[in-house]
């Protein structure tokens, strides 16, 4: 069994970390009736003596002790982080993995990635190499954080260029918030462009996520609680919907949202936690998802958003949550897949779900989904037994599609509306270390990003032929 | 002489197992002391308290299912494994063919080897090597190559029978047609004969003759066991004079791979079908034997949907193409029957000429072995294993997809990270393509 471990920077990442590990801790909890330190649970979390205060963990099979999560939490700004250690979280971070300074970024992506990745480099690659010491065989880094403001944008992506130097042969998967159009952060463009240069350089692969899908499925919701469809009652205990029944109480504003980006995570880590008669390692994902190096930016959709009080589910239901997750609606991103080309597609199955369930809507589904030429059956499948909190199964489908190519086009309108007329660019030029080449670097890198989508969305209107095969002298 | 089996990979260990219990149940069977002697020995050395172990050893990158098959096993009370007889590492090969093949192999070669040596020099005489392994995924298909290699080199005259189990075509693993490609090439080089079941093909099996209805992995490997059971199981060949044979993996490669361009068999066993049916049905051999031929030269690999139209071409009409026809052409047969009244068992026209090609004579292209022991339960049953064009359609489609995938580079960073290059692919493409060539020219 492997280890991950989770890095959180800034006040995004580190609000939606918190989520994560309060619904992992819950999701353990509810499957780990006898209270002993299993594969599952090292997976994530370390078991130390409490008496210890830098306690030597214990191995698997005892008795739990004290679950100490294995992340890094780093921030600028000492409030949320704070805040975590103060609620009920507290016991689950030591002081040795925070990383924290007290005046912030400023949103300012060069102060997030220059001055205080040049600062703190030392002690962050510290606390990085600790946390992986204390994994027996390490697999995975987790990144966390928002693109559009300073540290999460800035000091996030030095993070990953470290975790890159100093483990090349980690997996790097990185789940990145993009921000809205309305982003009330004016300069969000330049953090994000910049950010993406070095997300499409250094990251294995990136789970995209806009703020405005997440506040479109959270309404989305909120209407169907209050709707008056008889017969449909939405369970309120689901984790996606709600942290109650996890260790905070009281829902915060952003906590909503941040739920269904912490149960993206927790589906994708659930094959490599729990048994299923289908295991999918984490390095299996970059692997089946990543045909080449660059294009490593991964649609997200999650089914179900909501429960029905309905728990006896007969095969339609699971057939709906197939076609549900190739729906406009539940996807993580403003993007419409099944209008764009699919490179490749993971589905990760979880709960009571048999391969002739799967292999039986893959066929439905099939001929209404284009696939690029060479990658006709491009479906990578998992099926995990355990089903997550409050569900009796789910699905995350993560689609390598070309789809992404309008969301980067918006986002390069929004960077050139502001670069064109040099709009706070002093504050970033005034950074030590930073110059405007980067600017045009990393315009010039989500240009020939947004390039490579075109060229193969080229290819699908046209009925592409076999390469000719080889021939052999007779 | 003793057959050492290395199962390799998650699906090696789980088709092995199955394996060995089919065969420890069917030698236990009733009253047949030569028989079960013969294959006790073949496949279990016994312990001091006269347990059987399996000769067997258990390789893969990661724990979960060594655990597994080995609680099997010993659950059964039956067989066990060998307490010490497994290897494994914490994390997988990633379903990459690189990181099997030039990394984990390499990594892990001495204690792999020495777990080998070790379970070799328990056996009195080898008869050879078994190695159990999918082409689809990381481990099996990376590793094993690597780890057939090192066999070649350590046991060069012993022979080595590969069991390949192919994936199914809409695909498990995006990048399966790769690890094929790349396994099969190299395979073609090391191994003595390549003996291939399909995933569809078995799923079939199970769903339209046994009528499972929710069909899991263990019962597509249970159906794979009770075949692969058929053949290894002893039998009375033309050269074993009269006792069980002693060379069950020499007499199946002189009989099917005389040449090393035509290494790959197939194989069907009748009848299959579901256990509670077995009672209530009778066969005869000439009726059995008449499907069986039929199943051969229309390449059908089940006892259904048989196209009975398909007849073995006039000698004027025999062409040389992929598609030409529907008429499978052998290079050679092996039939195998087992059971009641066998030795009146005719060869029910599989020795004819006209379904051979015209450089072998069918004397040497046809072989008969036969045991009077019913197998597994069924009164009477008949194996066939070919070297024939089945596998050529099949084979011929994987090449095509990953050919037209590399044709584009995709995913191939993935593999060159690990230590290969696109001339290595190359190199693989070319040794398939001349296999299909071979192939699609037999006549």
């Amino acid at each position: 069994m492997t280890q991950s471990v989770v890095v959180q920077v800034g006040q995004c990442g580190n609000q939606v970390g918190c989520r994560f590990w309060d619904l992992a801790l819950r999701e353990h909890a509810h499957v780990n009736k006898r209270g002993l330190y299993d594969e599952a649970l090292s997976s994530f979390f370390r078991n130390v003596d409490s008496r210890n205060s830098d306690g030597a963990a214990f191995a698997v099979g005892g008795r739990i002790q004290h679950l100490k999560a294995r992340a890094v939490l780093v921030d600028m700004e000492e409030g949320v982080v704070n805040q975590i250690l103060q609620g009920p979280l507290r016991e689950v971070f030591d002081s040795t993995q925070l990383l924290t300074d007290v005046s912030g970024s400023g949103n300012n992506w060069a102060v997030g990635n220059m001055t205080y990745g040049s600062a703190y480099r030392e002690k962050i690659v510290d606390k990085l190499r600790k946390a992986a010491e204390q994994c027996d065989c390490l697999q995975c880094f987790f990144l966390i954080h928002s693109m559009g403001g300073g540290t999460g944008s800035g000091l996030g992506t030095r993070v990953l260029s470290l975790l890159e130097e100093e483990f090349p042969e980690v997996c790097r998967i990185i789940t990145s918030i993009y921000p809205s159009a309305e982003d009330d952060v004016i300069t969000s463009p330049y953090n994000s462009v910049l950010a993406m240069n070095k997300l499409t350089e250094h990251a294995d692969c990136v789970l995209l996520v806009e703020n405005q899908s997440l506040v479109d499925i959270v309404n989305k919701i909120k209407i169907m609680s209050h709707g008056t469809k008889p017969g449909l009652i939405i369970k309120r205990n689901s984790t996606v919907t709600s942290g109650q029944g996890g260790l905070s109480g009281a829902e915060k504003p952003f906590d909503a949202m941040n739920n269904i980006v912490a149960n993206l995570l927790l589906n994708i880590t659930s094959s490599a936690r729990f048994e299923g008669s289908l295991n999918m390692d984490l390095n299996e994902i970059a692997m089946n998802l990543v045909p080449f190096p660059r294009l490593h930016y991964l649609v997200p959709s999650l089914t179900p958003l909501y429960t029905l009080a309905d728990i006896n589910v007969p095969t339609r239901r699971l057939d709906q949550m197939f076609s549900d997750a190739f729906s406009k609606d539940h996807q993580l991103i403003q993007a419409d897949p099944k209008h764009s080309l699919y490179l490749a597609c993971a589905l990760m199955v979880r709960g009571n779900v048999q391969v002739s369930d799967v292999r039986r809507n893959i066929e439905r589904l099939r001929p209404s989904l284009p696939f690029v030429s060479w990658n006709q059956e491009g479906w990578k499948t998992s099926l995990c037994s355990v089903p997550p909190v409050g569900h009796s199964h789910s699905l995350l489908a993560l689609a390598n599609n070309t789809c992404v190519k309008p969301t980067f086009m918006e986002l390069r309108e929004r960077f050139t509306k502001l670069y064109r007329k040099k709009a706070h660019l002093h504050h970033y030029l005034h950074v030590e270390g930073m110059e405007q080449s980067f600017f045009s670097e990393a315009i010039a890198s989500l240009n020939s990003l947004i390039e490579e989508y075109h060229h193969l969305d080229a290819t699908k209107a046209r009925l592409m032929p076999d390469a000719p095969r080889l021939s052999i002298a007779r | 002489m003793s057959v050492v089996t290395v199962q390799l990979g998650q699906c090696g260990n789980q088709v092995g197992q199955e394996l060995f219990d089919i065969i420890c149940s069917d030698a236990q069977e009733g009253q047949r002391k030569t028989y079960s002697v013969a294959s006790c020995e073949r496949f279990f050395h016994q312990t001091a308290h006269g347990d059987l172990v399996a000769r067997a050893l258990l390789i893969d990158m990661e724990p979960k299912v060594i655990n597994r098959s080995m609680s099997m096993a010993a659950k059964s009370g039956r067989w066990s494994y060998g307490e010490s007889s497994h290897f494994s590492q914490k994390q997988g090969s990633g379903n990459n063919w690189a990181n099997g093949y030039c990394v984990h192999g390499p990594r892990h070669r001495d204690a792999v080897e020495e777990l080998v040596r070790r379970e070799v020099e328990r056996c009195d005489r080898l008869a050879g090597l078994i190695a159990m392994m999918s082409v689809a995924g990381g481990t099996g298909s990376g590793v094993g190559t690597y780890v057939t290699q090192c066999l070649r080199d350590i046991y060069p005259s012993s022979f080595i029978l590969n069991h390949l189990t192919w994936p199914y075509g809409t695909g498990e693993v995006i990048v399966q047609n790769y690890n094929s490609v790349l396994t099969l090439a190299h395979l073609y080089q090391l191994s003595d004969a390549i003996l291939v079941h399909e995933n569809d093909t078995v799923h079939r099996i199970c769903s339209q003759l046994l009528n499972i209805k929710h069909i899991s992995f263990s019962d597509v490997n249970r159906v794979i066991a009770h075949q692969l059971g058929s053949i290894l199981q002893p039998a009375l060949t033309a050269d074993s004079h009269g006792a069980y044979s002693r060379n069950p993996l020499g007499e199946l490669v002189s009989a099917l791979a005389c040449h090393p361009e035509y290494k790959l068999l197939s194989m069907c066993t009748i009848p299959q079908m579901a256990s509670s049916s077995i009672a209530y049905s009778t066969f005869s051999w000439p009726g059995l034997l008449k499907h069986l031929r039929q199943m051969l030269i229309s390449n059908t690999k089940m006892e259904e949907g048989i196209d009975w139209q398909v007849r073995p071409p006039a000698e004027s009409g025999r062409s040389r193409s992929l598609a030409g026809g529907s008429f499978n052409t052998s290079l050679a047969n092996l039939l195998i029957l087992r059971g009641k009244d066998v030795y009146s068992a005719e060869t029910g026209g599989i020795d004819d000429p006209a379904l051979y090609t015209s450089w072998l004579s069918s004397k040497e292209a046809f072989s008969l072995w036969k045991s009077p022991v019913p197998f597994n339960k069924y009164e009477k049953s008949a194996t066939l294993v070919s070297n024939s064009q089945a596998l050529l359609r099949p084979l011929d489609d994987m090449v095509g997809k990953a050919w037209n995938m590399f044709a584009s580079r995709a995913y191939i960073h993935q593999y060159i990270k690990f230590g290969i290059s696109e001339e290595d692919f190359l190199d693989s493409f070319t040794s398939l393509e001349q296999v299909i060539s071979s192939y699609s020219q037999l006549c």
